[in-house]
């Protein structure tokens, strides 16, 4: 199993979001990050004196998919997000020991 | 006495409406610094504008009223404090020469010695104690602008010189920014200031404050007059356009050395305008009104600059905004002063009248001023000695909020909405008990 966690440009959450469920992802969590990579912050001006902001809002989503699936819904996550300018976010996975399904006690594959 | 004889219905009715306008600018005066200041001193900050309304209404009554408006004393210096003692006199309370009962005006000036006070908040956010500030607010109440009231509204040494201030740039805005700069220098820099980045946070805050107060602001001026005539007329319309024009003239600022018109910037714009247009308001015409705006929107946008170079932290710009607003609309009387539209005022140097009242105009804010300054420091001075003005590192870093007042502003988390819960389980316990 694999934990694919994006984060992405605030506005692009619809569109992602509509993409995972096409592909048949059923379940996400969406959380608000703040951070900063290549495009660094902006500037903001109150009064005539400049801030430099440092970290810019994001969106983070988080989802579980098993081995298979993993590099499709990477890809589903890319494609939806895109627009090209700098400050798109980052899409990355990592292998996932257990999971289980607090309901039921399902665990593994089962309980995705 | 019959009262009957000697009110004026109209004019009654409008000081009443008047005085229920200018009480609201003190709440939007609180939503205009509230929103300027960081999220974890925001209800410090509401709180600090909302208690001068608690401490200054109950000292007006008692006796502030009476020594600000009480027959003259001392050579001009206060009011007879014996006079109007508690509003409680009889027949002395009936009526004014307008027809309007002497009450009235006493809750009609109630609101702008509340708001006086208030104004000085803004240069000292985010680090006052809040016990200490009750005493410097009435102490500053009775010592300096009592005093400054009578001297230019009461009859005072300031009227006997014919010194203008129609509704408060003496009084209320170069008073508040001095006494604003005053208390900056004795509380000191906030932790970080200028290189910690202290945005505003929540912009909408400022234009709802801004707002309000441009509405109150309506009967603070045309209230002024005391009357409903065709001088009102005039204080109204002049603190419409004077605001559009103070209001344009920053954005244009603000789009030449910024690059963008901001919206705090237009509310900004617009406060320094109705600053300026105060003392002016019932002396000049309309188009003198457009010049005043503009030229304080204009100059007050260059003046916020001003702090950085003094390395003086005046948080919210008291200095620009209303010290430096105060000062163009005082000035302004003294070039724009028409008395066609007020035979009460005198005619400026642009108006045929020389600079004899521009040399009045300007003798009123020195006076101000300086009186306001020297005394103001000193209050605080003396205060900061005995009780400390300023709050800890630790709280002023942490947040005056949860440390002054046990609250926060703010619960949009799902997991401190749930952590509250044993301890409300607790209260109501006792309670039930």
């Amino acid at each position: 199993m694999k934990l694919i966690t994006a984060i992405i440009k605030p506005f692009k959450l619809d569109d992602v979001k509509a993409a995972l469920e096409a592909f048949g992802v059923t379940g996400m969590t969406v959380s608000e990050a703040s951070g900063y990579g290549r495009q660094r912050g902006h500037t903001e001006v109150y009064r005539g004196a400049e801030y430099e902001v440092d970290l810019v809002p994001k969106i983070r989503i988080d989802v579980l998919t098993d081995d298979a699936d993993a590099e499709d819904v990477i890809d589903v996550i890319v494609k939806a997000a895109q627009t090209g300018k700098i400050g798109d976010g980052k899409v990355w996975s990592v292998p996932v020991d257990t999971v289980v399904r607090v309901r039921t006690g399902e665990r593994g594959v089962a309980a995705l | 006495m019959d009262p009957t004889t000697h009110v004026n219905w109209g004019n009654t009715a409008w000081m009443l409406t008047a005085t229920a306008l200018v009480l609201l600018m003190t709440p939007g005066l609180a939503f205009f610094y509230g929103g300027m200041v960081r999220a974890k001193n925001v209800l410090a900050m509401l709180m600090q504008n909302f208690i001068c309304m608690g401490i200054v209404s109950v000292l007006w009554v008692i006796d502030l009223f009476s020594i600000a408006f009480g027959p003259d004393t001392l050579g001009g210096f206060i009011g007879d404090a014996a006079r109007y003692f508690g509003l409680h006199h009889g027949a002395d309370l009936w009526s004014t020469g307008n027809g309007v009962p002497t009450t009235i005006i006493a809750a009609f000036q109630i609101t702008f010695a509340i708001i006086t006070a208030a104004l000085i908040t803004g240069a000292v956010a985010d680090r006052l104690k809040f016990a200490p500030f009750i005493v410097f607010v009435t102490a500053w109440s009775i010592l300096v602008y009592a005093p400054i009231a009578h001297w230019v509204w009461g009859g005072g040494w300031l009227a006997q010189h014919s010194v203008e201030d129609f509704a408060g740039g003496t009084v209320v805005h170069i008073n508040a920014g001095a006494a604003g700069v005053a208390l900056t220098l004795v509380l000191g820099r906030r932790i970080g200031w200028p290189n910690e980045r202290m945005r505003p946070h929540n912009v909408p805050f400022v234009l709802l404050g801004a707002g309000l107060l441009w509405f109150g602001w309506l009967g603070f001026n045309a209230g002024s007059e005391l009357a409903a005539d065709q001088v009102a007329g005039y204080a109204l319309v002049n603190t419409i356009v004077a605001t559009a024009a103070a209001m344009l003239g920053w954005l244009v600022v603000e789009r030449i050395r910024d690059g963008h018109p901001t919206t705090l910037g237009a509310a900004s714009g617009l406060v320094a305008g109705l600053v300026a247009i105060t003392p002016a308001c019932a002396f000049v015409s309309p188009l003198g009104a457009i010049v005043v705006g503009a030229a304080a929107g204009v100059l007050c946008a260059l003046a916020v600059s001003l702090k950085f170079k003094a390395r003086i932290d005046d948080s919210l710009d008291v200095f620009a905004v209303h010290l430096i607003g105060g000062v163009v609309g005082a000035l302004s009387i003294g070039f724009l002063g028409d008395s066609a539209i007020n035979s009460a005022g005198h005619d400026g140097l642009f108006y045929g009248g020389g600079f004899l009242q521009l040399g009045r105009q300007a003798m009123g804010v020195f006076s101000v001023l300086a009186y306001d300054f020297v005394v103001t420091f000193l209050i605080a001075k003396a205060i900061d000695k005995v009780m400390g003005l300023r709050v800890s590192r630790d709280v002023e870093l942490e947040g005056l909020d949860i440390n002054l007042h046990a609250e926060s502003a703010y619960d949009f988390g799902a997991p401190a909405t749930h952590a509250t819960t044993p301890v409300v389980a607790a209260a109501r316990t006792k309670v039930d008990a």
